[in-house]
């Protein structure tokens, strides 16, 4: 056991745990932050999908320790009542179905936004095939980009 | 507004004598105001049938037990009480939204409140896209009850006529004064009237919600993390646990080292599961449980351990070799499903005959939410929150394990995140209360990807030969389709060796052509692994067969693939495609007959849609292919490409009949959803055993498709005044024959085993 001091949707944190613990595991088991979610625990499915400093990284594999010092932001703290551009337009276009990948496929496009505030199709692509939606909502996620994308301003796009 | 008085519904209550107030009552509400209970299953002959339900139980008329609630509040809030499983189709939102709709409710003033799993709600198994075709009529006059018993109150308090008075977006209106009383302020009152016998629906223009597009109710708890799945929740004293299985079916643990997982740091403790029966069932598989202060310590002490297992009979399953017995299988008679005509003098008398054998493997559901389940049995109770798609049958079962009243187990349903048929068997529920149970503290367990991918139930490998008979003109005379497969019943009963009648009707003995001579045949097939249902289930394979066997009689005979298509179908009339099958949709048939007219209609607007028959580069190809299924009509046509023996899927588009649209945007997304699905499947789903374990672990080797290979989805929607039915399932079976055939037009190259592998000689 260990003591990691991190940054968590902007607030300060000591975090107790096994410095190899994943990130995933201390966000849902230790800090009770469950919106980043469990799908393969091998960085294939971007379900777990978080930002740390401002990029987008698979939770479920990089440990604890890798973020000390470091800002996290989940889905929670992307903004304070679902109105960042991309939660926004993801309620627009009906993105959703069982729901269960959205948090990681909407920090993935944070990120991406962030970076690159007018991404084509294909970079689009090319971020977001880190994500999986077995509900096959893909058509409306790549939508849901472009109209955040057309919305956004450039700093609001990491969204800490 | 006009109004027409209300048609005896289309399931035939009023025609055997069940009267509204028969089904829906005012009952006593917390809070006060006006509640509505509503028996959407009262006197229901059906539900879905036996080979699909988990023996969807005929609801007694002799009992009132209401699994819908309209409760309109004193303040004006609408609660709606949905008694079904939401996982990812839409169904909260489309079955508040017709009652809203006819109760002249504001869409932003009505909350969905999800039913606990409960006998008193009726049957709650969500599955076999029902849940808008049995719901939809009734639902519809519990909302035209409630609106009139606030016009009622309203004129009571006004004293003058009721029919001045006119229920409007959350507002009686006195229609010559043009006074208002809001929802909320008649609440109280309109709770203390009786249930009136005579009420008037809306006629389709006057709809509000059904037929638009109304926003999902759970969007904002997605879009911010806030919705509650199977592993989110949290309650105090939680441990956490993972479970280790016998990788083979049948097989049990003799014995395993506690210590080794107790080595981890984070493990609490390590307990036994008992083995599961044979046949397996919905019972937990068995095994040993760690269980620890968080997930990933029992994942980590899980792996430590080792256990020796008794791999019992199924060791020897190897799907490679159970492929080649089903080809053996096929190859020979098999039990007659369906018998018309004379398929053997046909094909005596053919002038041309052709046979083709057609492969799928074993396929698992791989919902992006793993199994999980939290519960909490203590010495009084047993509290479970869990994904299921059938929440009484999970609670019944806990009951039983515990061997307590099912009164004493409490479930509440947490979102699912994506099922397709999984999440309806609790094996998983079963395995966190019988772990609770022993430590005696609330448990959340979470299986992994891998555990999820190796301890599935089934979509079956299946192998079919279809063999048919033209005469000089090139027309079908005869039609002899043999199919093997393990049944989903093996699942539950020995000595089922072969697919049942009830999995043949799904796509195989319904097949709607207009051939004289047909016959069908369920041939051997002992199952070795636990079978279930995915979406769409047989209809998966039976669409391939049919779909891409239909493309090669075109190709024989010289003609367009959906001219052939339209002529094995025949022309547009009423059949009775259940006549000697096992209705397995449960359908009332005079209510919703087969309509062929229907099938054509949906193969003409996909290929119109497509553009079909345009001139295509060399490489690229058009493939089509129809089917029917849940009582929908669905017509696909696949533009597909392959350069350097690379396929890469353009664009689909999709034609779906079904019947009058309650949320457009909601049958979109799940046609878009369904045709993703059905491109895993035909490109990449592939689960494979040997010595009874499945040899897949996760993403890497169990691929399903990705942003980046998404083609362009074209949704079309038939316009229709038909009952409403169900869209989660139809859109998937004409999705791999549509590429099969489309990859034959570009290359001339024959698919007739799934997924697609083009070096396959
Ligand atoms: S759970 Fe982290 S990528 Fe799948
Ligand atoms: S919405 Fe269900 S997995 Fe993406």
């Amino acid at each position: 056991m260990a003591k990691v001091t991190v940054t968590i949707n902007g607030e300060r944190r000591d975090v107790e745990a096994p410095p190899e613990m994943p990130i995933l595991w201390v966000l849902r088991d230790v800090l009770g932050l469950t919106g980043a979610k469990f799908g393969c625990g091998m960085a294939l499915c971007g379900s777990c999908t978080v930002l740390l400093d401002g990029e987008a990284i698979r939770a479920c594999i990089k440990p604890i320790s890798s973020a000390a010092g470091k800002s996290i932001v989940t889905i929670e703290g992307l903004s304070d009542d679902g109105s960042h551009p991309l939660q926004v337009a993801w309620r627009e276009l009906n993105v959703p179905q069982c729901g269960y990948c959205m948090p990681g496929q909407i920090m993935n496009a944070a990120a991406l936004l962030a970076r690159n505030p007018s991404p084509t199709d294909a970079e689009i692509d090319e971020t977001q095939r880190a994500n999986l939606c077995r509900c096959g909502t893909y058509p409306r996620i790549r939508e849901a980009i472009k109209m955040a994308a057309d919305r956004v301003t450039v700093g609001s796009g990491g969204g800490s | 507004m006009t109004r027409v008085a209300a048609q005896p519904p289309a399931d035939g209550i009023g025609a055997n004598g069940v009267t509204r107030r028969a089904f829906i009552r005012t009952t006593a509400a917390a809070g006060g105001g006006l509640m509505l209970g509503v028996s959407t299953a009262w006197g229901d002959r059906g539900g879905v049938g036996p080979a699909l339900a988990t023996a969807s139980p005929v609801v007694p008329e002799t009992s009132f037990s209401p699994n819908v609630f309209v409760h309109l509040h004193t303040s004006g809030e609408v609660e709606i009480v949905v008694a079904r499983s939401e996982m990812g189709q839409g169904v909260r939102t489309a079955l508040s939204a017709v009652i809203a709709d006819e109760m002249e409710a504001d869409w932003s003033r009505v909350r969905v409140v999800q039913a606990p799993g409960d006998p008193a709600f009726g049957d709650q198994n969500t599955g076999g896209s029902q849940s808008i075709r049995n719901h939809f009529q009734r639902l519809r006059e519990a909302g035209a009850v409630a609106r009139r018993m606030l016009e009622q109150a309203a004129a009571d308090e006004w004293s003058v006529p009721v029919k001045e008075c006119v229920g409007h977006n959350h507002e009686v209106r006195h229609e010559p004064t043009g006074r208002t009383l809001g929802y909320g302020d008649l609440a109280e009152a309109a709770g203390n009237l009786a249930v009136p016998e005579d009420v008037a629906l809306k006629t389709p223009n006057e709809f509000r919600y059904i037929g638009r597009s109304l926003d999902g109710v759970d969007n904002l708890a997605i879009t911010t993390g806030a919705a509650v799945y199977g592993a989110d929740v949290r309650l105090p004293g939680m441990v956490y646990a993972a479970v280790a299985r016998c990788p083979v079916v049948g097989g049990s643990a003799r014995s395993y080292r506690a210590e080794e997982a107790l080595a981890v740091p984070g493990v609490i403790q390590v307990v036994e599961l008992p083995a599961g029966p044979t046949p397996p069932g919905f019972a937990a598989l068995g095994g040993v449980a760690v269980v620890a202060e968080n997930t990933w310590a029992a994942f980590e002490g899980r792996d430590a351990l080792s256990v020796d297992w008794d791999y019992g009979p199924n060791a020897t399953h190897d799907s490679a070799s159970y492929r080649e017995a089903l080809q053996e299988a096929v190859r020979a008679a098999g039990r007659d499903a369906r018998s018309e005509g004379d398929v053997d003098a046909a094909v005596a008398d053919a002038a041309l005959t052709h046979s083709a054998e057609y492969y799928m493997p074993y396929l698992s559901h791989a919902s992006m939410e793993p199994p999980a389940c939290v519960a909490s049995v203590t010495a009084e109770g047993c509290e479970i929150w869990a994904p299921v798609q059938d929440p009484q049958l999970a609670r019944e079962l806990a009951a039983k394990m515990l061997g307590r009243p099912e009164e004493s187990v409490e479930l509440h349903v947490t979102f699912l995140g994506g099922a397709f048929g999984r999440k309806s068997k609790p094996d998983f529920v079963l395995e966190a209360v019988s772990i609770s149970r022993q430590l005696e503290r609330p448990v959340n367990l979470t299986w992994t990807r891998e555990d999820d991918l190796r301890h599935d139930f089934y979509h079956p490998l299946s192998v079919q030969r279809i063999e048919a008979a033209l005469d000089g003109s090139g027309r079908t005379t005869g039609w002899l389709h043999r199919t093997a497969f393990p049944s989903i019943s093996a699942t539950f009963e020995a000595d089922i060796d072969r697919p049942t009648d009830g999995e043949l009707s799904l796509g195989c003995t319904t097949v709607p052509f207009d051939v004289p001579n047909l016959r069908c045949e369920a041939c051997p097939a002992p199952a070795h692994t636990r079978i279930g249902w995915l979406r769409s289930v047989s209809n998966i394979h039976h669409s391939f067969a049919i779909g891409a066997f239909a493309d090669e009689l075109a190709a024989l005979t010289g003609r367009d693939p959906k001219d052939y298509l339209l002529e094995l179908i025949g022309p547009g009339r009423v059949i009775d495609i259940w006549e000697g099958a096992e209705n397995a949709y449960g359908v009332d048939k005079s209510a919703l007959p087969y309509d062929t007219g229907r099938l054509r209609g949906v193969v003409e607007v996909a290929a119109r849609e497509a553009g079909w028959g345009r001139s295509l580069p060399a490489g690229r190809g058009l493939g089509i292919a129809a089917h029917y299924c849940f009582v929908t009509y669905v017509g696909t046509v696949a533009e597909v490409s392959v350069t350097d023996g690379a396929l890469r899927i353009h664009r689909i588009d999709t034609a779906v009949d079904c019947g009058l649209v309650v949320n457009p945007d909601r049958v979109r997304a799940q046609l878009e959803g369904a045709v993703v699905f059905g491109l895993s499947l035909a490109l990449n789903g592939d689960i494979t055993m040997k010595d009874g374990r499945v040899e897949q672990r996760n993403f890497h080797d169990y691929p399903i498709l990705r942003i980046d290979a998404l083609p362009e989805i074209h949704v079309h929607i038939v316009e229709s005044d038909e009952l409403p039915t169900g869209v989660g399932e139809p859109g998937v079976p004409p999705v791999a024959p549509a590429v099969a055939n489309a990859v034959f037009a570009a290359t001339g190259q024959r698919i007739r085993d799934l997924p697609i592998d083009l070096t396959a000689t």
